[in-house]
């Protein structure tokens, strides 16, 4: 029983009509930025596939570059082979050491301060703007070498892979619970069976979308292969020798360009490079529902 | 209780069962510390490649820190003459970046708040994914997209925003002289505003999701409709790590180089007017590295130090705030 001359118990204030108006007003504002987000991805999706479906074929896929930005005709071969090849090359070499960082950050770093030191490094290394790779790689491989080469690229994306991989094995690995450890410590095994046999298949799926993601994002890069990798009009298949080409190179160097042919092969590399960072994000996601079934079931 | 029989003389050990000890050796100390080190060493790499990173730009780009000195914060970029000052380029940076979150902040807290608390569960994850793949489109087509379908209509808007507001003080001076083109500061902070939004968006997220439930029910509780909940429950809980999730954005808004590099005009010089052209240190680097010689290219790789510095400083600024609320879990962006 409240004391007299306490504070007096009412029900709750009626909702005014003032305040259930700007409820209803903050809601359809909340709701709206979301339409407002969806509006460039449409339409940038839409008008993509669009121009590029005009020019888009076998042939534009697997034909050399023109002699010439001016004339009509010739394809995108060369770009096609060198994002692959280059991205490949990178996920080749960050993921292993992305994912063997991320084992030592949460399996024997854990709270250290080398390890909180790591991880901090990796999360400013995240945010360290792909040009500056780019200039990185020029500095430390082109300038040495005194040759752009697709492999000179591919290190350049690999830096940039690297933080992102290591950073989601860490926290991938962070979310095995403990008991699993314990059980395999308890029957006997060491530290690296443990990690090969109960561990890693236990945050595989995590760590091989958070993979595919950061693959998806490096063969979207521009600004790293700028001045590393060069430029050829016909397919060079070696990352060791010789220039190389890659589909976002060739869409910034056609953008400006005063050429229709030009432009429009702008457009089917747009929409090549789409469709392959798309399908790494589906293929992201595809593995990351996969497993989650398979872990219920 | 059961006893305990005592051990039997004579008694031999019972046979090892079948299978056992006679496959592969388990993995002994040595490779048990072999797998440690080069754990470690992998870690290791990202010191050694920031190091790296820090030593090689620096020495290349040390010709124009030595001659220009504190010349490089100058606006007088003109190759021609000799003049390597970067002034223009960083107001350009920051104030791209400045563009760029003040579109970008309330449409992302605006996602944020609508995925935690406001969409029908099962919408939620779809929403979260449809949102990612803004992230996903490469900057260069951004950029494409910008150059062939926005630049032309923003062209319109900016002149007639700008014969609207002429004569305004401030106003009338941030909108004046507007580019027939459509390149300037605006569209290329409009372009950043779509590529910034996702990431913005997730940290937030991660921030609201963390607000506890019984601070939510409590709100409830008294009465408060849903907008007060969030205006009385979830923003003061989350106000260090939005702050944080805004300044990460800024760091992503200033690095960003490719689109930016086809939007801005490229014109070297410190101008207030918003719809005009201009450059930023990415984007610059882009744009003139390529034909750069000598003292240029030391100047174009020292921009380059100049913007790791930049987005280092800012990620260490986000830092500070992101330690103030335990972060759970989270999306790596």
């Amino acid at each position: 029983m409240p004391p007299p001359g306490g504070p007096q118990l009412t029900t709750p204030r009626p909702r005014s009509r003032r305040r259930k108006v700007s409820n209803v007003v903050a809601t359809g504002v909340i709701a709206l930025t979301f339409l407002i987000a969806l509006v460039p991805l449409v339409f940038l999706v839409i008008y993509v596939v669009q121009q590029g479906s005009k020019v888009i074929s076998w042939s534009f896929l697997t034909d050399d570059l023109p002699f010439v930005d001016r004339l009509p005709g010739g394809g995108m071969g060369p770009a096609v082979v060198g994002t692959l090849l280059i991205t490949g090359a990178a996920a080749v070499m960050a993921i292993p050491l992305g994912v063997l960082g991320g084992i030592y950050l949460n399996e024997y770093g854990g709270t250290r301060p080398l390890a909180r030191l790591i991880r901090f490094l990796a999360e400013v290394m995240t945010g360290v703007p792909s040009i500056v790779m780019g200039l990185f790689i020029y500095t430390l491989v082109v300038l040495n070498t005194k040759e752009k080469t697709g492999f000179a690229g591919a290190l350049a994306l690999a830096c940039l892979m690297l933080p992102i991989v290591i950073r989601t094995t860490d926290q991938m690995l962070s979310l095995v619970p403990g008991e699993l450890r314990e059980g395999s410590y308890a029957l006997g095994s060491r530290r690296v069976r443990t990690i090969r046999t109960v561990v890693l298949p236990n945050a595989a799926a995590g760590i091989v979308s958070g993979a595919l993601i950061a693959v998806a994002r490096a063969a979207g890069e521009t600004a790293p292969l700028l001045f590393t990798i060069g430029i050829v009009r016909e397919t060079n298949t070696s990352l060791f020798h010789g220039q190389n080409t890659a589909l976002s190179v060739q869409i910034f160097s056609n953008a400006t360009s005063p050429f229709v042919p030009a432009q429009d092969r702008a457009w089917g590399a747009a929409l090549t490079l789409i469709v392959i960072v798309f399908l790494f994000t589906i293929m992201a996601r595809l593995v990351t529902a996969f497993f989650a079934r398979r872990q219920a079931a | 209780m059961a006893a305990i029989a005592p051990p039997r003389e004579n008694e031999q050990p019972a046979p090892a069962p079948k299978g056992l000890g006679t496959g592969p050796r388990p993995p002994g100390i040595f490779t048990d510390q072999l797998f440690r080190w080069i754990a470690l060493a992998s870690g290791l790499l990202v010191l050694a490649i920031l190091a790296l990173i820090a030593y090689t730009t620096t020495k290349n780009a040390w010709p124009w820190f030595r001659e220009e000195g504190f010349g490089i914060f100058a606006d007088n970029w003109d190759p021609a003459k000799g003049q390597y000052g970067a002034g223009a380029m960083i107001y350009g940076t920051f104030l791209v970046g400045i563009i760029a979150l003040l579109v970008s902040v309330p449409i992302s807290l605006g996602i944020a708040l609508f995925v935690t608390e406001i969409a029908p569960r099962p919408f939620r994850k779809p929403i979260v994914y449809v949102v990612d793949l803004l992230a996903a489109i490469p900057s260069v087509v951004y950029g494409l997209w910008a150059l062939a379908v926005l630049t032309g209509p923003l062209a319109d808007i900016y002149s007639s925003i700008s014969s609207a507001t002429s004569g305004i003080p401030i106003i009338g001076d941030l909108t004046s002289d507007p580019s027939p083109t459509g390149l300037s500061f605006m569209t290329a902070g409009l372009i950043v505003a779509i590529m910034i939004t996702p990431i913005i968006t997730s940290l937030t997220r991660e921030v609201f999701a963390t607000t506890p439930q019984p601070l939510k029910e409590a709100a409830y509780g008294m009465g408060a409709t849903r907008w007060e909940m969030i205006r009385g429950s979830v923003f003061p809980h989350s106000r260090g790590g939005v702050v944080s999730a805004v300044i990460i954005g800024l760091g992503r808004a200033i690095g960003e180089t490719i689109a930016v590099a086809l939007l801005i005009g490229s014109s070297q010089h410190i101008s207030a007017h918003i719809f005009g052209p201009g450059d930023t240190l990415a984007s610059i680097i882009a744009n003139q590295f390529g034909e750069a010689v000598g003292i240029q290219r030391a100047a174009l790789i020292g921009m380059g130090v100049v913007l790791l510095v930049l987005t280092v400083g800012v990620g260490i600024l986000a830092r500070g705030f992101v330690n103030r609320y335990d972060r759970k879990s989270g999306a790596v962006v």
